[in-house]
């Protein structure tokens, strides 16, 4: 019996020549990513063992959630961060640049095979790479930085196989709002969600990204995809050298504990409705609905293809007066991206809200907060009761193609109509 | 710390998020018995009133889905809580809980055939959870050894400080 890919890494992690689902293993972290909003939860900890830093250059700090503070309370936290970096020389210290899960993959900092870690739920991001990555608590990080090393229960991976061309407007947040609605908030808990199919060779790095950050919303360990010659260009641009990335994908006969078959050709654009991801409906089942604040950008889909699938949609129209439209990229390089191609000027024109590169209204921390009675739809990741301030407002989860198409009219609007 | 018996003092239905235990526009301060004052504002803003030191909370599965933000843990053990019993819990709330020093018990049925005031005991090695007040019993997995060990000295930081000495010694 062979292994599939996340069973690979962990083996080679732990040392071990072959893993099995259920299996504990203690396995060597490649890159700990810590945020602002819960690395302070730790730090006074660390400080008491007195003890360096296991490998500061494996280690990164990343001020994205009040990034910049709104609060005093934010801004204290923030301090902490800033003396925990002076005070243990972490030299990969990403300050209000943008979100740790777009710094993290175009900065070249993972490869396919390694461990990646946060203290964020959507470190699972990076398995759109081929990295086996995952969300800790900040103990579980405290841990890690001392030791360099976590225990993990080697998961059980269910293959999400994805065929079919996409058809016109429809994105990959589609395809994955689809899967949750099919699997349900805890159809993967412990689990892996592996996506192959020609689907995935087919879409580009970013998509892949996209797909892999909402696997926790399955209530998954991990999402990831299997490396290939797009994943080693996305890579080789972020500069990394090509023998440095290795190349590895599951065995054949590799053993799965589920297969869920998805045919995009005829998938409509889904739309998450409250309170909760796996809630996607067609849109057609939700068009005309009401909104007063459209959100794109975010983790899920601030990147750069993103924003052209938006700003297509939005070129020559203005946003309604009662409407906000929120542009909120997941980097800076993005930002400076969508200066030079044009979209942040059909933005500007539309009457878009131009926001920094931070997690902003998505975790509810600032720049977008909603009030009772509220609508937002949103390119992000959750939508949670009362994630995005108050708990009688209601949060529509979409593709950038279905915000920008709701954001011109003001209500839920298909965007194969645009 | 074998078995315990305690009061349920609060129940819960599925899908408790993080952002239900510690909602980030209500934060202001990282210190237990602040997030403690805001855990569950959005769903049941009586609960820190109700839940008392050494008292059960059940709820339905998924529970703590969401964001790994370990307030969420810290919030509802602060609030009083000795022990979550669910249906099924999301991982990283359930490594969490551990980590900090709270016991998680996944235990399939236990939403359906327990009510808030009801006198539960647990018994963690047998894995078995007797309901005193319906005379009822229920069945779980018992935990894991080395999670069970990291509850009684109090969550994992005791232990990373233990291996850390262990690893000094090894290389002296």
């Amino acid at each position: 019996m062979g292994m599939t890919i996340t069973e690979k890494i962990l083996a080679k992690a732990s040392g071990n020549e072959k893993v099995v689902p259920g299996q504990i293993v203690v396995a060597k972290v490649d890159l700990a990513m810590i945020h602002d909003a819960l690395g302070p939860l730790f730090y006074p900890n660390f400080r008491k063992l007195e003890t360096p830093v296991w490998d500061p250059n494996k280690v990164f700090i990343v001020v994205d959630h009040a990034a910049p503070a709104s609060t005093l309370s934010q801004a204290e936290w923030l301090s902490h961060n800033y003396d925990f970096v002076r005070d243990y020389k972490i030299p990969n210290f990403i300050n209000n640049q943008g979100v740790a899960h777009q710094i993290i993959p175009e900065g070249g900092h993972i490869l396919p095979g390694q461990i990646a870690v946060g203290t964020d739920s959507h470190t699972c991001t990076y398995g759109g790479l081929g990295a086996f990555s995952t969300g800790i608590g900040s103990t579980e990080m405290c841990n890690v930085l001392a030791l360099g090393e976590l225990w993990f229960r080697v998961p059980e991976t269910i293959k999400v196989v994805i065929t079919g061309k996409l058809p016109r407007r429809v994105m990959a947040k589609d395809i994955i709002l689809k899967l949750l609605s099919m699997i349900g908030v805890d159809g993967a808990t412990y689990k892996t969600l592996e996506f192959c199919g020609e689907t995935v060779d087919e879409m580009s790095v970013d998509s892949r990204l996209t797909l892999c950050n909402m696997a926790i919303e399955a209530g998954a360990k991990n999402g990831i995809c299997t490396p290939d010659e797009k994943t080693v260009k996305y890579l080789m641009d972020a500069g990394v050298k090509r023998e440095d990335i290795e190349m590895l994908k599951s065995d054949d006969d590799a053993a799965y504990c589920q297969e869920i078959h998805i045919d995009v050709t005829d998938l409509e654009p889904h739309v998450a409705i409250p309170h909760s991801p796996a809630n996607a409906v067609p849109v057609t089942e939700v068009e005309g609905t009401p909104l007063n604040q459209v959100l794109i950008g975010t983790c899920t889909n601030g990147r750069v293809e993103d924003f052209i699938a938006a700003a297509e949609i939005i070129k020559g129209h203005k946003i309604p007066n009662m409407m906000r439209c929120l542009i909120m990229p997941a980097s800076n390089k993005i930002y400076a991206e969508l200066a030079r191609n044009g979209c942040m000027e059909i933005f500007a024109e539309a009457g878009c809200v131009l926001l920094n590169a931070t997690c902003g209204a998505c975790g509810g921390f600032h720049e977008g907060l909603l009030f009772k009675g509220e609508a937002c739809l949103g390119t992000h990741n959750r939508n949670f009761k009362g994630r995005m301030g108050s708990p009688e407002a209601k949060i529509y989860l979409a593709s950038p193609a279905t915000a920008a198409a709701s954001a011109i009219t003001g209500v839920i609007t298909d965007p194969r109509k645009i | 710390m074998n078995t315990y018996r305690g009061k349920v003092l609060s129940k819960f239905g599925d899908n408790i998020s993080t952002d239900d235990m510690t909602s980030a526009k209500y934060i202001t301060s990282h210190e237990p018995k602040e997030v403690a004052k805001i855990c569950m504002r959005d769903i049941d803003p009586e609960f820190p009133a109700k839940m008392a030191p050494g008292g059960i909370l059940v709820a339905g599965k998924n529970f703590g889905c969401g964001s790994s933000r370990e307030t969420a843990t810290i919030a509802v053990k602060a609030a009083g809580t000795q022990v979550v019993i669910a249906e099924s819990f999301a991982r990283i709330f359930y490594r969490n809980g551990f980590n900090i020093g709270l016991p998680c018990v996944e235990c399939p049925g236990i939403h359906d055939a327990t009510d808030v005031g009801d006198e539960i005991e647990i018994q963690y090695s047998e894995g078995k959870i007797i309901n005193h007040t319906k005379g009822t019993a229920l069945e779980f997995v018992p935990i894991p050894e080395s999670l069970f060990h990291q509850i009684e000295v109090g969550g994992l930081f005791p232990l990373i400080r233990e291996k850390l000495e262990k690893r000094s010694k090894n290389t002296n």
